[in-house]
């Protein structure tokens, strides 16, 4: 096979795996901050000991979440040079300060206040401690400021000027915001926000259903259910103004996505469709007439450009196409299951215990929805910008290594067995971590709490 | 000497930040990567502490590696693309070592107790992986990726080397950090891997000059010999100091954190030494700094951010070790 898909499907495998990490921690820290700042603020000592079972529970699924986070962004950060070293040469100028940024203001400032945030409680006060929590959350949330604004930047370049086919920076604010930014940032934070409300939801419906850790638990998943349910229709109304903004800067993207092939006026919605790059046509097309128009233009009868309009210079249309549909049905199916679990629970009167089963179970078959959309939308855009990897301006096979397609191969294979492996313990250990009664916990009675509430504290777990 | 400009000093400021992002990291991760490669001769009750002495900072060690491979990408990527296409498989490896090992530090604790033989198993072996990788690594760099018989017998050496170096950090690390039957086999540990480590850092001395022409004028003409003779002789000193401590009492009490405290010193008189020969090269005899440059408009950018950030940092990780001052306790998600 030749060397730049190889390099293609290994870089590809990376961030599809890195992805599904910061996608949990970007959102998890601050819920913990909340978990952490619900158990000081809690007076009953019922409740103060399971904000506290949650704190700790969730802290550990962070801790593991943020390692495999950080093993699996190490390796971009060396597949950035083996993988596309022409990618540096060439627009080093800007992409490097952008990177050079993100470890400087982001990865220091998470891996500093970790130890202290995982470990330290014993060590320093409550407020220096609450203080470490909140530099991680913001820590993960600048690292993905940063490195969005590089990956915008690639999609919609702005503010730079090419000298001998360097790329210089002309404009540092137009760099960092350039036009998709911050949409692309506000669509990450949301998609992360859902992804970790899934999982809550997910695993501590889990949890009632095997009659571990009840009532902590339940609310956990209250407010898991309250963040999706808010998230959810929020992520819609980005997502919308983000296809707006991808049509006006990257129109092919918005073709493959939709199918069109000849630029149409009042161009149907596809339902469903096998587009063919060879016949240049979809089969099995499923319209609703006029609807893609209407969304996209705001008007039914609204021109869209076809992909014969950018001859060799548009994305594979069958992944984007799919990988559209699959996003934007699995974030309707969450805000579908966010809103009816919500309601159920306000009419139960707040009661997780006359929540039916069967709901329960459709929450926990839906733990990894996040995953889907997140990886499905990010195969939207990254895909979405072949075949070129700046924008219209440098094409992904230019850049590429000169590395024998055999040792790429290779280590493609190694890595893509590592990561299932460590996909497969993710899973397991979450799922053996909700099920666990927590060690301590047994011989602790709210009773014991209400009487020495540091006892609880004093008789740590070891992590 | 000549006076040069900001925009030439530059690649140099880079250099050296980019030099000391990769001590760091090479002395941090060092002795964290050789405390997870000790752990096999360890009972499963001294790992836990072993891995407890560690935990708070493994995260943050890692960090300098990408901070010094980010700045090689950033400040000289045709340097990054040229050593990095060199080094593919090597590179590939160690974060295969490296991701095993962040990912067993985790498991280990975490998933089933049965399991937690398997996951200390990996963590060993990652530690090792990584650590025999950059060994080979730093090999093939300081000799300028040459080809022939005598280069690959030399990364070999030094991929044993390196590995030995980082479990004599790791051990004296422990040293500092534990007490009692632990602290006893840390030192038994330390005198074992003592040896190995001095013959590794004697053979890149004698190989680099013996290998390239730029290093040996450079370190055997004189007046500079006499100069710089002053970095072999204060390692040794502090080698022979670290050997006879291990063999003293006082090293299980006041002065335990001595001998980690002289090889930190070791480790920087090294890259002191390392940089000598290698200067201005970033990749010897063939890219200076200056060549291998990005813009200067780039790097001004950049070096505002660091001046900001660095001091920053440093504070913030000097407050994490306090934190975790002392003899190292159990660990708990409190």
């Amino acid at each position: 096979m030749d060397a730049v898909f190889l390099a293609r499907m290994q870089f590809a495998a990376n961030i599809t795996f890195h992805i599904l990490f910061p996608s949990i921690s970007i959102a998890l820290g601050w819920v913990l901050l909340f978990f952490r700042l619900k158990h000081l603020r809690a007076t009953d000592p019922q409740q103060k000991l399971d904000w506290l079972r949650a704190y700790r529970l969730w802290t550990k699924v962070f801790a593991l979440t943020f390692a495999l986070g950080v093993v699996s962004g190490v390796t971009m950060s060396f597949q950035f040079g083996t993988n596309w070293p022409g990618y540096m040469e060439r627009v080093g100028n800007i992409a490097g300060p952008l990177l050079g940024y993100e470890v400087l203001t982001a990865f220091f400032l998470e891996a500093g206040f970790l130890g202290v945030m995982l470990f330290g409680h014993r060590r320093v006060g409550e407020m220096v401690h609450l203080g470490a929590t909140f530099l991680v959350a913001l820590g993960t949330l600048m690292s993905a400021f940063w490195i969005l604004a590089l990956n915008s930047w690639m999609q919609t370049p702005a503010g730079y000027e090419i000298v001998d086919g360097q790329f210089h920076a002309r404009s540092w604010l137009e760099i960092v915001f350039n036009p998709s930014f911050p949409y692309r940032f506000v669509h990450m934070v949301l998609a992360s926000s859902l992804t970790c409300a899934f999982l809550l939801i997910g695993i501590s419906a889990w949890q009632l259903l095997k009659g571990v850790a009840t009532t902590n638990a339940s609310r956990v998943l209250r407010t898991g259910l309250v963040l999706a349910a808010l998230a959810a229709p929020a992520q819609m109304v980005a997502g919308d103004f983000h296809g707006l903004n991808t049509l006006k800067h990257q129109p092919q993207k918005i073709a493959a996505v939709e199918g069109i092939w000849e630029t149409t006026r009042g161009a149907p919605l596809l339902l469903f469709a096998i587009p063919d790059d060879a016949t240049r046509s979809n089969r099995f097309e499923l319209p609703v007439p006029k609807l893609a128009s209407l969304i996209l233009r705001h008007d039914p009868d609204g021109e869209l450009k076809g992909l014969n309009e950018f001859p060799s210079a548009h994305p594979p249309v069958l992944p984007l196409f799919w990988s559209f549909r699959i996003m934007v049905g699995t974030g309707i199916l969450m805000l579908l299951v966010s809103w009816v679990g919500l309601w159920r629970h306000w009419r139960d009167g707040w009661e997780f215990s006359l929540m039916p089963r069967p709901l329960l179970k459709l929450f926990a078959g839906m733990t990894f929805a996040g995953w889907v959309a997140t990886i499905a939308g990010w195969y939207v855009t990254e895909i979405g910008r072949q075949p070129f990897i700046v924008s219209g301006l440098i094409r992904t096979s230019e850049v590429a290594s000169r590395v024998p397609s055999a040792s790429i191969a290779l280590t493609l294979a190694i890595y893509v067995t590592l990561y299932v492996g460590l996909l497969v313990a993710y899973v397991g250990v979450l799922k053996y971590m909700s099920e666990k009664p927590e060690k301590s916990s047994a011989a602790v009675t709210s009773e014991d709490l209400a009487q020495d509430p540091l006892r609880y504290q004093s008789r740590g777990e070891f992590a | 000497m000549m006076l040069m400009s900001f925009d030439e000093l530059l690649p140099l400021i880079f250099i050296g930040l980019m030099g000391v992002s990769l001590l760091v990291y090479v002395v941090s991760d060092g002795y964290d990567l050789g405390v997870g490669m000790l752990m096999h001769r360890a009972t499963p009750d001294e790992r836990d502490t072993m891995v407890a002495s560690i935990g708070p900072f493994w995260d943050a060690n890692e960090t300098w590696l990408v901070l010094g491979v980010g700045l090689l990408l950033v400040a000289f990527p045709k340097a990054h693309g040229l050593v990095l296409s060199e080094l593919y498989l090597p590179t590939a490896l160690m974060l295969v070592g490296l991701t095993l090992r962040g990912a067993a530090f985790d498991f280990r604790v975490k998933a089933k107790a049965d399991r937690k033989a398997m996951w200390d198993r990996m963590f060993i072996a990652g530690s090792m992986l990584a650590s025999v990788c950059q060994g080979w690594m730093l090999g093939r760099y300081i000799s300028g990726f040459g080809e022939g018989w005598n280069y690959p017998i030399f990364a070999g050496a030094i991929a044993i080397a390196l590995p030995t170096a980082y479990a004599l950090l790791g051990a004296t690390w422990l040293v500092m950090k534990t007490h009692g039957e632990l602290q006893e086999k840390a030192i038994e540990w330390s005198k074992i891997a003592w040896a190995p480590m001095v013959l590794g850092l004697i053979l890149i001395s004698m190989a680099t000059p013996w290998i390239s022409e730029t290093v040996r004028l450079r370190w055997f003409t004189l007046p500079a010999m006499i100069a710089v003779a002053s970095i072999p002789i204060t390692t040794s000193v502090a080698l022979l100091t670290v050997r006879l401590l291990l063999g003293a009492p006082a090293v299980r009490g006041a002065l335990c954190w001595l001998p980690f405290a002289l090889l930190v010193l070791v480790f920087f008189l090294s890259f002191l030494g390392l940089s000598y020969s290698i200067y201005p090269y970033v990749v010897i005899d063939r890219l200076t700094v200056w060549q291998a440059a990005s813009s200067p408009e780039s790097l001004r950018v950049i070096l505002i951010g660091v001046c900001v950030t660095l001091p920053v940092i440093i504070a913030y990780t000097g407050f994490s070790y306090r934190v975790f001052r002392g003899k190292t306790i159990e660990l708990d998600y409190a």
